[in-house]
Parts: structure tokens; sequence; C-alpha cells
């Protein structure tokens, strides 16, 4: 549907409280809407199910890090404590894992919140300073006490004046077209 | 949208008492935390600010000089090689675990009362460890070849050694800080977009803009945000525990009398929580007054923290009485004459002081008036403060003045530079502090929002039925 609108555009709608919001998105779902958002200044308890999302992937992304992180902990140690430059202190094995533990643990843990921060950004794809929704004054608010939904021009079900309406019906005020005009 | 259809009107129910107290709609909160950034410069906070910032100027001309001179300025000499240094640097350490327990573990806990006050205790971790690592850093003596404390290979193409506790604790000490920052910052993330929609002129919405990456809390960033905190808070909360055991074997491993004992990391990892909860009591005192935060930092939300301290205090104490206990079980004479020593040899009055602030101080916190009393606390919490210092500093000095060999004992008196490099630290701390509560909100806006009863979408639902049962009555 999206090729009939030339420039990509997003509808936006706002919504009086938590509970409306709520609601809106469980029938933009039902109502086969797929691409939608739903803006909030935090985040809403279970509102994923509501707009039917699948669970974030970022535990697998950090356990994979924390993973690797470990592994090249172990590695760095070994290599240079048993194979590079071998020295006996304290009469302790080269390879004295136990000792090995506490960085190769540091150094699982670093990775890992490395990479739900970076991952996060990345899956979010921000940084993202530019954006249609920007260009709405009235959206300034979602950070602060503002509900709103969102429906880009790439969702499937998308057509200007029958979503536009469909909004309506479900209780969004100071409903605006952006378009990204650059 | 008006106050009238967010702000919650209906009675609590189970007489439970609110999270945060007065009832805020979500713009009175966004308006009463983001006001404090956004207000003119106080001028009684740049008189703070000159007072550290010449502190923390007192800190810079202690280094400078010591690296001019060598560490020959500060009070060590034979047999007592670590003091103040180390003592500065256990006491900084430790103070960081209450930031990182507050917004790791007591997430994971579900513990929501944590949302008024992890924004600033996570702060206080992270300037915490800034301090704590000038430390070590700069007791090296030749501060020039610091680098050998990172796993590179010397002229020689030898490697730092990895079977040294020392060296895990640059890991874990820069790990603990770097994952520190990365949370802060990730919980930071919507609230410096609420100050992005709010700035008044370009360049606060520039700085903003840029620092909130373009935050737009769709539910699609919101449900990657959520998981990506709670993995932060996951692996934070084995931190809380690892960096001060691993701290702790820096003596543990060690075959001075005193220092050579296994109770070491679960005694260290108390004692950082109970001086870190300490230190957070401190400070959340003093901005709840300041900027008139006593809704959102309750008087319960203090009366929970000073049952911490009660329950970490006992700890630390159960700890020092069963050292005394391993002392004498051990039957091993340089043991049982080091806690001797300690007790009753010419450092008896840094052991009584620890004590007295440790182990009694925060007895008084079995009393509920008193673990609701502002005043009371405010003491105490300086008290225990000053009792984990001396804590660090028996720790590390009595054992070290007098070791197996007593023709070497000597007792350790600490110079100026001791002192001033020890106060400049907390003029550094305070300065970073202050910068923060100027320029950052101080208080989670988002998670704030999230515990009021209204941000429950089934908020609304019960609300309408309730005044449908009403009306049907």
């Amino acid at each position: 549907m999206s090729r009939l609108y030339d420039k990509p555009e997003v509808i936006l709608a706002e919504f009086v409280n938590p509970g409306a919001l709520f609601k809106a998105a469980g029938q933009l779902r039902d109502a086969g809407y797929t691409n939608f958002d739903c803006h909030s200044p935090f985040p809403i308890h279970g509102m994923d199910d509501a707009m039917g999302l699948q669970r974030s992937p970022i535990g697998w992304i950090a356990g994979l890090l924390a993973l690797l992180g470990c592994s090249a902990g172990l590695a760095l140690q070994w290599w240079t404590m048993a194979v590079d430059y071998p020295l006996v202190i304290s009469g302790k094995p080269y390879f004295a894992f136990q000792a090995y533990v506490p960085v190769t643990f540091a150094l699982g843990v670093i990775s890992a919140a490395f990479a739900s921060l970076f991952g996060m950004l990345i899956i979010n794809r921000l940084p993202q300073l530019h954006h249609p929704l920007f260009r709405s004054d009235n959206f300034a608010k979602v950070t602060d006490e503002g509900f709103f939904i969102s429906v880009p021009s790439d969702d499937a079900k998308y057509e200007r004046s029958k979503t536009r309406a469909f909004l309506e019906t479900l209780g969004g005020k100071n409903i605006e077209v952006l378009r990204d005009d650059d | 949208m008006s106050d009238a259809t967010t702000k919650d009107t209906a009675p609590l129910h189970h007489g439970e008492e609110p999270l945060i107290a007065g009832n805020p709609s979500f713009g009175e909160v966004t308006d009463k935390i983001s006001r404090i950034v956004e207000r003119k410069t106080p001028r009684v906070w740049l008189l703070a600010l000159l007072l550290t910032g010449s502190l923390a100027l007192v800190l810079l001309g202690s280094i400078g000089k010591l690296v001019w001179e060598g560490i020959g300025i500060w009070g060590l000499k034979v047999p007592v090689g670590w003091a103040w240094d180390i003592t500065n640097f256990v006491f900084w350490v430790g103070i960081g675990h209450a930031g990182t327990l507050i917004s790791a573990i007591l997430f994971l806990m579900r513990q929501r009362w944590r949302t008024s006050i992890n924004r600033f205790a996570e702060a206080m971790t992270l300037f915490a460890v800034i301090c704590a690592l000038i430390f070590p850093g700069i007791h090296v003596g030749r501060i020039w070849i610091a680098y050998y404390m990172f796993p590179l290979p010397n002229q020689m193409g030898m490697w730092p050694n990895f079977r040294s506790p020392l060296l895990w604790d640059v890991f874990a000490v820069g790990t603990y800080f770097t994952a520190s920052l990365l949370f802060w910052y990730t919980g930071l993330i919507p609230d410096l977009a609420t100050l992005r929609d709010r700035a008044k002129n370009k360049i606060r919405k520039i700085i903003f803009g840029i620092l909130a990456l373009g935050w737009r809390g769709g539910n699609r960033q919101w449900k990657h945000y959520e998981l990506a905190y709670l993995i932060l808070a996951g692996i934070s909360t084995p931190l809380v525990l690892s960096v001060h055991s691993v701290v702790s074997t820096d003596f543990a491993v060690s075959i001075i009398p005193g220092w050579h004992t296994t109770i070491f990391p679960p005694y260290f990892v108390a004692g950082a929580i109970f001086s870190g909860f300490a230190m957070v009591m401190t400070l959340s005192i003093i901005a709840r007054k300041v900027f008139g935060l006593e809704n959102y930092i309750t008087v319960n939300h203090l009366e929970k923290m000073n049952k911490i301290m009660l329950l970490t205090g006992m700890m630390v104490g159960y700890a020092y009485s069963i050292e005394f206990f391993m002392a004498w079980y051990s039957g091993n004479q340089y043991e049982i004459f080091t806690f001797i020593n300690r007790a009753t040899g010419p450092y008896a009055w840094a052991y009584w002081t620890m004590i007295t602030c440790n182990v009694i101080v925060p007895q008084i916190f079995w009393i509920k008036k008193w673990r609701r009393s502002l005043p009371v606390m405010f003491v105490a919490s300086i008290l225990i403060n000053i009792g984990m210092w001396f804590e660090r500093f028996v720790i590390i000095v009595t054992s070290l003045s007098r070791d197996f060999l007593p023709s070497s004992w000597d007792y350790f008196r600490p110079t100026f530079w001791d002192i001033s490099t020890f106060v400049g630290s907390f003029g550094l701390f305070l300065s970073l502090f202050l910068l923060f509560v100027r320029y950052l909100p101080i208080i989670s806006m988002a998670e704030v929002k999230g515990v009021l009863p209204q941000a429950d979408p089934h908020f609304y639902a019960h609300k309408s039925h309730r005044v449908s049962e009403e009306e049907n009555k």
C-alpha cells in the first residue's frame, strides 16, 4: 500500500490516558494493523500483548556476547600466562584456571553490558535525530504526559483517510498527518 | 490533556501507603523534577561548587606534588607500605556498592520504592568509583608507567601476572565503572528526551537532543529498552558481590596475619553496602531538603534504607567477632597477637572508633521513632561513614604495622599530603555530584511515572467499573 504514497508519512493520534491507549492498541491490532506504535512517557505494562509484539531478542544478543567475552578473557590469560611468556610464580601452574575466574567473569559482564545497551540502540535504530513524528509540536508531550498512536504509511493496512477515520472512532484526538518533506 | 483525566482521584486500596506522596499527575512529576534542572543557577549552588571545586583542586595539587616528589611525601615507610591510599580506595569503592544494590538488586526484586532514589544512587556510584580509581593509579608512585596494570607486554615481552589479585582488581573495578556508566546512561535516555522536549533555547535543545539519541517513547522502543535495562540490572547484580570480593582478595590472598582470612569477601561486601547506604542517606537527606523532594523521597524510603543499614551493620559486627574467634581458634600465635593488638595496641583508638560507629550506632535503628527521625539518621549516616573508613584503616594499617618480626614494627603517621589527598577526593566527589544535580534529572521521571497508580492501563477500567457499581446501588 505504501507505494501509493510517494513520500513516507505517518498519522499521529493522541489519547487521553494509558487505559485509552491500551484499548485502542488492541483494536488496531484486531483491525489488522501490524506496524503501528504506541508512544508513552513510560513503558505500559501489557502493551506488548495488546499490540501483538514478539519478545525482544536482546537477551540472546547479550547472552551470546557474554559467552564470547568470557572466552576471550580466558583465552587472553591462557595465552599470556601459559604460552607467550610462561613464568613460574609461587609455584602455581601456568594455566591456573582458578585464578583466572575473576577476570574471565569481568570480561563476560562487560561484554554483556555493551551488548545490551548497543544492541538495544541498534535494534531501535537509534540514534535517529530526524523523524517525521518530531514535526508535530503536540508530540513533544510524549515525554511528559502525552499518549499517542502513530501509524506509518508502510503499514499494509494504511490508507490515509480510512486510517484517520478509524483512529477517530477509537477516541484519538488532535489527529495529524506528518510527512517527511525534506 | 488536563490533570483531571490523569490524576488519581480514587481512594487508595488496601490502606496501602503510596510510593509517591501527594498524588501527583504525570505532568506534575515532569514539572517538579525538570524544573530543578531548568531554573536559574541558584547562588547557593555556585557557592557550594566554589567550595568543593577548591577542594578538588587540593586533590589535583596533591597529586601533582606526589608525581613530582614520589610517594615518600606520604607517611608510608617499612613496614607500612599501604595506608591511607588503599584505605581511601577501598572506602570509595565500597560507597559505590549501595548505588548498584539499589539500581540492580532492588530492581530485580521488584522493590518499586527504589525508583525515587536509584538515579542519584547510581550517580553516587560512578563518582565514588572515579575517586576510588584515582588511588591505585597514583599509589604506584611512577604514574607514567601505570599502564603496567593493563594487559600489555613490557619491553621484555612480559605480561602482568593474572594469578595476582591486584590484576583482578583492575579488571573488576574497571568493569564495575563501565557497567555502572552504561546502566546509568540507559536509565537516563527517556529523561534526557523529556529535557529535550521541554528545552526553551536552541543550545539546550541540541545538547539534550543528541544525548537523548532521538528517543520517541514508542512501545516498540520501550520493549527492547526494558529488556536491555533488565539485563543490565541482572549483570550488575553479581557485580555488587564480586567487585568488593575481588578487592578483599588483595588482602586475603596475602599471608599477612589479619589479612589472610576467608571471611573477607562476604565481610567486605556487607561493609560496602553498609557504607554505601550511609552515603546515599547523607546525600538524599540533603537533596530532598534543598530541592523540596519530600513527596518523592519520603520518610518511608529513608526508613527502608535504615533497615538495610541495621541489617548490614550487624553483618559487619558479626564479621568483627568471627575474626576474633577464628584468630583464637586457629591457634596461630601471629593471628592471635594481631587481633589482640588491634583492640588493645597503639591503634586501639581507631579500632574502638570503628566498633562504636559501625556496630553500636546502627543499633538505634531498632527503635521506630529514631528510624524515622531525620536528624537522628543524618548524624548516624555520617558516623557510619566515619566508622567504615576506620574499618579499612584498621584492617590495613594495624596488620602491617606489627607483622611477624618485632624489630621491624613501626607506627604509621599520616603526613599533610595524606590528609590533603583524602580531603581533596571528597572535593572531587562532591563537585561531580553538584554538577550532576544541576544538569541532569536527579530522579528518574519515567520510572516514577510508571509506579503511579494511574500508570496501569487497568486502573481506568476499574474506575469506570466502580462508578457504574455505585450507580447501580
